[in-house]
């Protein structure tokens, strides 16, 4: 086939995938872009017409913005902390030789298939639940009072409960790095003297250095749109002690009903999530062509 | 400084014993190889001097000091691998200086016995690079650098030629067999190539199924093997085996004949036998010949447009060269003619 015809053959195999992509989200991100330069609220269907950047206005300067946004840094950087160093540390155990390993790897990733909301309703009513929950039975027994861990700490709970979820996906994907570390490398390790400390400092961390990269990354994406896990614990609260930026978009959306103010937050996250994207994507670029 | 010595080693796997009783003594500053077909466990050997492996009974004395249980980098032994095992987030500089760093050696220090060692094995221009971007030799010599930096009592080398094409082999060979000579430190070098082990040994170790067979100079081993295992290792092509009333005639149950010490002619000779294959190899003829029995002889001879496939031609071996086996195997010294 003539090099014209094969590009032609190329786009004509790609157009449903494109043609998908329009769908399902170039039109939504219009529509969004579209509604977040109207007055558009529900609870006032009166109130219409061309609102300008007054929705943008509105919803950059409410109060609980910043705080949404210090609450999105504080749970993916919570998140990526507990997952990247747990992973890494579950990693190496489950890389060395034992009885059971396969079954241990297989129950490993079982929390991975737990939905957001269940594996969420599950730490709140069996594990955190300062009357009956297993937290609170265990400080009981060692004679400690229960912690209120949702009203009291909630970010944190957050973070925990994200982390328990994630920490599969971090292991599994530096297990699978730490299985391709060279053997001989960690042997000439061992001659040249160094010591355990020192192979984790100088072989295996900077072996791990994609896996790391590719982890950040995935896990980046995802936890900047954390809703469900907020939405059955903590509902945002206390006041907005727990609310990221995706449930502030909801809470204006279908708790204020003003959708014009939603959309120009749903706008402003999708800017927000795509430099944070660009320094991600640059920065594995690096990572994984060097 | 460096003389090492097994006493009774032994490694098991589970219930697999690997090696069942290796005894060796290696003297200060000579080049030992370890040569055998692949699984004969002389690469296991190697791991145990080197304390990569821990052996199931026995004893390694390393001058005269019981390192058995030694961590390996105080067994003051390095150690070339075979994929080289270089670090490949570091420079060629953070990789030969990396011993050093380990040992707790101040940076100037370090620096300076960087340069020489660098020096010494052209590696000068290429010290910033990653190991990536060197080509086989000189990662090779980057993992010989490695080893040297630490001026350890002895040198380890587990097959570290098989990864190169043949003549980059060859010239690494001969870089080797010069380092030993400048360093005059104890080495022991694993292949399974018996060339590499003819050319480069002080004394070879012919290992078999985890047993050393024999432990000798190269020119001892081809001269007097001391079983068919060895004889038929060292050499190329291998020894000619034949039993039964030929062999009986020399008082053995197998006689060996090495492919070198057989004549031939077109109407007279000891043996007849019908030409099978013809290998030209240049400089000489490989020739493979059927006798009348079920036996196969192989024989190297000058070229001769006489030798051709189908041809009936006579052989007879040099009578001072025939190898006498027992039904074990074990090579009969003494007169090689029955009187």
């Amino acid at each position: 086939m003539s090099g014209y015809r094969m590009k032609r053959a190329a786009r004509l195999a790609l157009a449903p995938s494109v043609a998908l992509l329009i769908v399902g989200m170039i039109v939504p991100l219009a529509t969004t872009l579209w509604l977040s330069f109207r007055y558009y609220n529900l609870m006032n269907p009166a109130l219409g017409g061309f609102a300008g950047l007054s929705n943008y206005e509105f919803f950059l300067t409410d109060p609980a913005f910043a705080q949404a946004i210090v609450n999105t840094i504080l749970l993916v950087g919570g998140v990526l902390a507990i997952t990247v160093a747990g992973g890494i540390l579950l990693g190496l155990l489950f890389d060395q030789p034992m009885w059971g390993r396969g079954m241990a790897r297989l129950l490993v990733i079982a929390p991975f298939f737990v939905m957001p909301t269940v594996s969420a309703l599950v730490w709140k009513n069996m594990l955190m639940h300062p009357g009956y929950g297993i937290f609170a039975w265990v400080a009981m027994k060692l004679g400690l009072s229960p912690v209120e861990w949702l009203s009291n700490h909630p970010l944190l709970s957050i973070i925990l409960i994200v982390a328990w979820q994630w920490l599969p996906f971090a292991t599994l994907i530096f297990l699978t790095a730490l299985q391709s570390l060279d053997h001989e490398q960690q042997e000439a390790a061992r001659m040249d003297g160094a010591g355990p400390l020192d192979r984790l400092v100088y072989i295996i961390l900077p072996h791990l250095g994609r896996a790391i990269t590719v982890v950040i990354l995935m896990e980046t994406i995802f936890i900047l749109a954390i809703f469900a896990e907020i939405f059955v614990t903590t509902s945002g609260g206390p006041g907005y002690a727990s609310t990221n930026l995706p449930y502030l978009i909801y809470v204006q959306a279908l708790m204020q009903f003003d959708v014009g103010a939603a959309s120009a937050g749903a706008i402003i996250a999708v800017v927000l999530a795509n430099i944070v994207a660009i320094f991600a994507i640059r920065l594995a670029g690096r990572n994984l062509t060097a | 400084m460096g003389s090492i010595k097994l006493d009774g080693l032994k490694k098991a796997f589970g219930s697999q014993t690997v090696i069942p009783d290796a005894n060796l003594e290696i003297a200060d500053g000579e080049f030992v190889v370890f040569v055998g077909p692949s699984g004969c466990g002389k690469s296991t050997l190697l791991r145990l001097i080197a304390g990569l492996e821990e052996p199931t009974d026995g004893r390694i004395l390393i001058d005269g000091r019981d390192v058995t249980h030694a961590a390996p980098a105080r067994r003051k032994l390095a150690m070339v691998f075979q994929s080289y095992a270089l670090y490949p987030h570091m420079s060629v500089y953070q990789n030969i200086a990396f011993p050093l760093k380990m040992a707790g050696e101040k940076a100037d220090v370090i620096r300076v016995r960087v340069q020489e060692v660098a020096t010494s094995l052209d590696l000068l221009p290429y010290l910033e690079r990653r190991p990536r971007a060197l080509s086989g030799g000189q990662r090779q010599r980057v993992a010989i650098g490695r080893a040297i930096i630490r001026q350890p009592a002895g040198f380890l080398f587990d097959e570290p030629l098989s990864n190169l094409d043949a003549a980059l082999r060859v010239s690494m060979r001969t870089e080797i067999s010069e380092l030993h000579r400048r360093l005059r430190s104890t080495m022991i070098y694993v292949t399974h190539d018996q060339v590499e082990a003819m050319t480069m040994a002080d004394r070879i170790a012919v290992m078999n199924a985890g047993r050393i067979e024999q432990f000798d100079t190269p020119l001892e081993l081809y001269r007097r093997p001391a079983n068919m295992f060895v004889a038929g290792f060292i050499g190329s092509p291998k020894m000619n085996f034949i039993e039964g009333a030929r062999a009986r005639e020399y008082d053995a149950r197998t006689i060996g004949i090495r492919p070198e010490a057989i004549d031939w002619s077109i109407d007279s000779g000891k043996w007849r036998g019908r030409v099978e294959r013809v290998e030209h190899l240049g400089a000489e003829t490989v020739v493979h010949l059927s006798l009348d029995t079920a036996d196969i002889l192989t024989f190297r001879t000058p070229l001769d447009e006489r030798l051709v496939a189908g041809r009936t031609i006579h052989v007879s071996p040099r009578e001072d060269s025939i190898y006498r086996f027992d039904g074990e195997g074990r090579a009969i010294p003494g007169p090689k003619r029955n009187p």
